[in-house]
């Protein structure tokens, strides 16, 4: 990166740091940070809609509809969360170049499963055997994102069902007696009353779902932690800047990374809290009332 | 080869016992449902010892981090926050690199030399990660509990002169575990869960003896077929999960038997306590 970096073996010292921690490998490994955090951005929406699916569908009137929602919330509770994000990835991934091969070649008559094999025709790899690496990364991100969704959407429901549950039965009552119909209770009246009694689980997943991002290395995308091993490892004096083992240093970064996210997460979480408690007729909005009253 | 001679050949192979080369071709069910059951030894011993070593510390701490004394409370309060703040994944990273750094021949304390390679295997590494971890997360939930007991009770207790330990012993420690007994089921289960972390992260498996997942993973990646093998450990942690559920709603009657029958708190599972 600077000018003087040329020539690391000539450096000492501070210097030698300066130009070590700001190498092209290191830099890639800033960014994956950035790669974290996009996962999260992108993760944390979808997942909520996810959430918002099944816990209606739970609530259909529906059988079938019911039934469908109601499985995909039991999905997470006995079922170690790591086991489908291994296997989503790998059932996405062949899903969908079956759905391609099934399009684009009608003619193929070999079996798709044979032996130990999982063959489609070539026009329908996904994405394209000739597609730059850029594109394979951003497929494997986008993979491992929906897999993030999925089960996080699980655990979403799981909360927004409850907190549908939550807002007193009397004013959905109220609603249908005005004459509005289920739909219209549900839209007007139990959709904009959930949010506060859902606060609070939703905020717990959010903490959990900053502690699942690391989980990324084990769908195979190069994050943090991938990131941590390599440059970590000990290097020996082939390399620009050999070094001994410093995994250990590099992984402590990381605790801290995350412990600071946390930390913050927390402090965030706890102002959106008291903002919406604002007026509500629940415990800490009256305390708020009275706080306010007296002083 | 039958399905006898399969149980008899893989059913402790986690451990070490039987046949040392894992199957590599002609894979069938009854293999991979054998040796994801052997893998679940493993899960099984980690969550039990961890769980029950974690309890005494967990008490521990809950009574640190409601103590009046700044000296108990903040490091109790410090390590809570550690251990619950940050992703288990990167705590047994961490922790297998720590312990790698251990010098290789021993520790030299007092001319007597204690051996130091056995940390870095998983049985004793991982161990202790999970056992610090879900005494964090207890810990959160025996200090709620604690906060919540009736200050009514207190109060009895005093008028009848019991006081100190017996206090502790007879009030306070059996109606902090009654009510947060449905929250630490869910820990408990969840932490059996998060024992199939164990091998993905920095422990590796020696000579191929792995949990459950490790298994269910090898029988993927050889068969690039996922619709066999995860089904399987899906199967099997349900189990597990009911047999928990089942165990701590005998500890649960027992904790609540002093109440009328409807005023009992049910063990409801709610997930929320992934790692």
């Amino acid at each position: 990166m600077f000018a003087s970096c040329a020539d690391p073996s000539l450096l000492s010292g501070l210097d030698w740091l300066a130009c070590y921690l700001t190498s092209g490998k290191h830099l890639d490994f800033y960014r994956s940070f950035g790669t974290v955090l996009i996962l999260l951005a992108v993760t944390a929406p979808v997942a909520l809609a996810f959430g918002f699916a099944g816990a209606l569908a739970a609530r259909s009137q529906l059988g079938l509809v019911s039934i469908l929602g109601r499985g995909y919330m039991a999905m997470v509770r006995g079922v170690p969360d790591i086991v489908f994000f291994l296997f989503f990835v790998i059932a996405l991934d062949q899903g969908i170049e079956w759905l391609t091969h099934q399009v684009r070649c009608p003619d193929w008559t070999e079996p798709i499963r044979n032996g130990l094999e999982f063959r489609v025709c070539p026009q329908a790899k996904v994405p394209p055997g000739a597609a730059p690496q850029s594109v394979h990364s951003l497929y494997g991100f986008g993979l491992a994102v929906v897999t993030f969704a999925i089960v996080f959407g699980a655990f979403a429901a799981n909360v927004l069902l409850g907190a549908m549950n939550a807002v007193p039965r009397a004013q959905i009552e109220t609603a249908l007696a005005y004459g509005m119909s289920e739909r219209q209770a549900t839209r007007r009246v139990l959709i904009p009353q959930m949010w506060i009694y859902a606060l609070p689980g939703l905020s717990n997943l959010w903490l959990i779902l900053i502690k699942a991002t690391p989980l990324l290395f084990l769908l195979g995308v190069r994050d943090v932690v991938y990131w941590a091993r390599e440059l970590g490892g000990s290097k020996t004096s082939a390399y620009e800047y050999p070094h001994p083992d410093w995994r250990l240093y590099y992984f402590l970064g990381l605790l801290v990374f995350y412990l600071l996210m946390t930390r913050i997460s927390e402090l965030v979480l706890a102002r959106i809290s008291a903002r919406l408690s604002r007026g509500q007729a629940t415990m800490a909005g009256e305390a708020m009332r009275k706080a306010g009253a007296t002083a | 080869m039958s399905c006898w001679e399969t149980l008899a050949d893989y059913g402790l192979r986690s451990l070490g016992v039987g046949e040392r080369l894992l199957p590599r071709s002609d894979f069938t069910l009854c293999q991979q449902v054998v040796l994801i059951g052997s893998g679940l030894i493993w899960n099984i011993y980690f969550g039990a010892l961890a769980l029950t070593s974690g309890f005494v510390l967990a008490t521990g701490l809950a009574l640190a981090k409601a103590a009046r004394s700044r000296w108990l409370r903040k490091p109790a309060e410090w390590f809570i926050f550690l251990f619950r703040g940050s992703p288990l994944f990167i705590q047994f990273f961490l922790a297998y690199e720590a312990l790698v750094m251990l010098p290789r021949q021993g520790i030299d304390v007092f001319g007597i030399t204690v051996e130091t390679a056995w940390l870095t295997r998983a049985w004793a590494g991982a161990l202790i990660v999970l056992f610090l971890n879900t005494a964090a997360y207890s810990a959160e939930i025996f200090y709620g509990a604690l906060k919540s007991v009736p200050k009514g009770d207190l109060e009895a207790a005093e008028a009848y002169g019991i006081t100190g330990w017996a206090r502790f012993r007879r009030i306070l420690w059996p109606t902090m575990l009654r009510l947060g007994w449905p929250a630490y089921t869910n820990e408990a289960i969840f932490l059996f869960h998060a024992t199939t972390l164990v091998f993905f992260s920095g422990f590796p498996a020696f000579q191929q003896r792995g949990d459950a997942l490790y298994y269910a993973n090898y029988f993927a990646d050889k068969t690039f077929n996922p619709f066999v093998p995860y089904p399987i450990v899906a199967g099997y942690f349900i189990l597990l999960t009911l047999g928990l559920t089942l165990l701590f709603g005998v500890a649960n009657r027992r904790l609540n038997r002093h109440l009328a029958p409807n005023q009992r708190p049910r063990l409801k599972l709610r997930p929320q306590i992934i790692r």
